[in-house]
């Protein structure tokens, strides 16, 4: 689980999808919890919480491949 | 005739109706006769392609038809009898599918993701030659060179919280304002990288009858608000079915050494349609069918529809290839 423990810029909205990723809405950049900042460029971002994702911090839709029991809740 | 003119010229025509169509549109459309009878008996790649030129009348139009014809009543009855056809061919091709009680955006994102229909991108990523890969995107560029104008039609048809869905979806795909990052002008890019024309409708004339209805079935849920259901289950299941398949690509581009700037474009879709089929889903397509219980079941059908069209196109370009689908 990458993003439990989300840092947001103080607009920042956000909705956990189910089986899938958090997505933030109204966020220059997004702080992971390395504490690596990584700049955002669209309207509304997704951020991995499987952990599978090639693409990280961003979902890149690899949780669609994995058996339900292992996508997060 | 300007020259610095992007837009196409009118196709060939593939038949009598769409022959005597393109003449009418370049001449009089005003003018046009043409009974319903004709346009019955029109075989279907003819009446394809001649709805896609009528539809195309509501995008950027050509370069050799007057700007006035697209609302010209003749033409426009024409255009409501091949429509009316389509839709009627895509319902009856459509088995129905239980509307959700609860958890619309879950039901709808099972059934999308179960369909097992063939895929072009698995084959690129592991077989395709750098010739198949290039007809893939000819084929393509019929609708990437117009990337999500089709779903536009559809936002001042909505209630508030699908619209403000899709404006925010859709202001992604405009490249947020930023005219450079604009998806259809990134896959435009990529094309010309790759040697290709970047002019709309370029291709048409090689691109087969399912590219055409494929083509035809999104304009047609945009353009007529009645079916503004079937608009938004369609792009929730070309957002949903893009993501995973675009990976594929990039890994078989980059096998073939093709151009990095169809790499990244494909690479921007992985990312940027793992967060628009979650939008799709959960704020337009499951808020659309609460606020308007009467369009869910056509929100299955146009997810349906979506991913019918994209098999047919498959299996013909596998077809041509030689590969089993």
């Amino acid at each position: 689980m990458i993003a439990d423990d989300v840092t947001l810029d103080d607009s920042g909205e956000t909705m956990v999808c189910p089986g899938g990723p958090l997505l933030l809405r109204g966020v220059s950049s997004y702080t992971d919890e390395a504490g690596i900042a990584h700049r955002v460029e669209r309207p509304v971002v997704a951020v991995c919480r499987c952990g599978y994702s090639g693409s990280l911090p961003w979902c890149d839709s690899t949780h669609k491949r994995l058996p339900p029991d292992r996508r997060p809740s | 005739m300007s020259t610095t003119d992007s837009r196409p010229t009118l196709p060939s025509p593939r038949g009598s109706l769409s022959e005597r169509i393109l003449q009418a549109l370049r001449t009089d459309p005003g003018g046009l006769v043409t009974d319903a009878a004709a346009v019955a008996l029109a075989e279907p790649e003819d009446a394809a392609l001649t709805l896609w030129v009528l539809q195309e009348l509501s995008y950027r139009g050509f370069q050799d038809v007057p700007e006035t014809a697209e609302w010209e009543p003749p033409v426009l009855a024409v255009r409501r009898h091949l429509q009316v056809d389509l839709e009627a061919r895509l319902r009856s091709r459509w088995p129905g599918h239980q509307v959700p009680e609860s958890d619309f955006a879950e039901a709808l994102l099972q059934f999308i993701q179960d369909d097992d229909g063939p895929s072009v991108a698995s084959y690129v990523h592991t077989h395709a030659t750098e010739e198949q890969v290039l007809e893939l995107l000819r084929w393509r560029s019929i609708y990437h060179l117009k990337e999500a104008d089709p779903s536009t039609w559809t936002l001042p048809r909505l209630t508030r919280g699908p619209k403000a869905a899709l404006a925010e979806l859709q202001y992604d795909e405009y490249g947020a304002g930023r005219p450079d990052r604009l998806h259809a002008h990134l896959f435009a890019e990529a094309m010309a990288a790759l040697g290709l024309s970047t002019r709309p409708g370029a291709y048409l004339d090689e691109c087969p009858l399912e590219v055409l209805e494929m083509n035809n079935a999104m304009s047609l849920f945009g353009l007529d608000g009645r079916l503004r259901g079937a608009s938004m289950g369609h792009l929730a299941a070309f957002e949903v079915t893009s993501s995973v398949p675009s990976g594929h690509l990039v890994r078989g581009l980059r096998r073939l050494g093709l151009a990095e700037e169809i790499v990244e474009y494909y690479a921007e879709h992985v990312i940027a349609d793992s967060v628009h089929d979650q939008l799709a889903t959960r704020l337009i397509c499951a808020v659309l069918a609460e606020d308007e219980p009467e369009q869910a079941e056509d929100i299955f059908f146009g997810a349906f529809t979506c991913l019918d069209q994209e098999a047919r196109c498959a299996r013909t370009l596998l077809g041509r290839w030689g590969v089993a689908a």
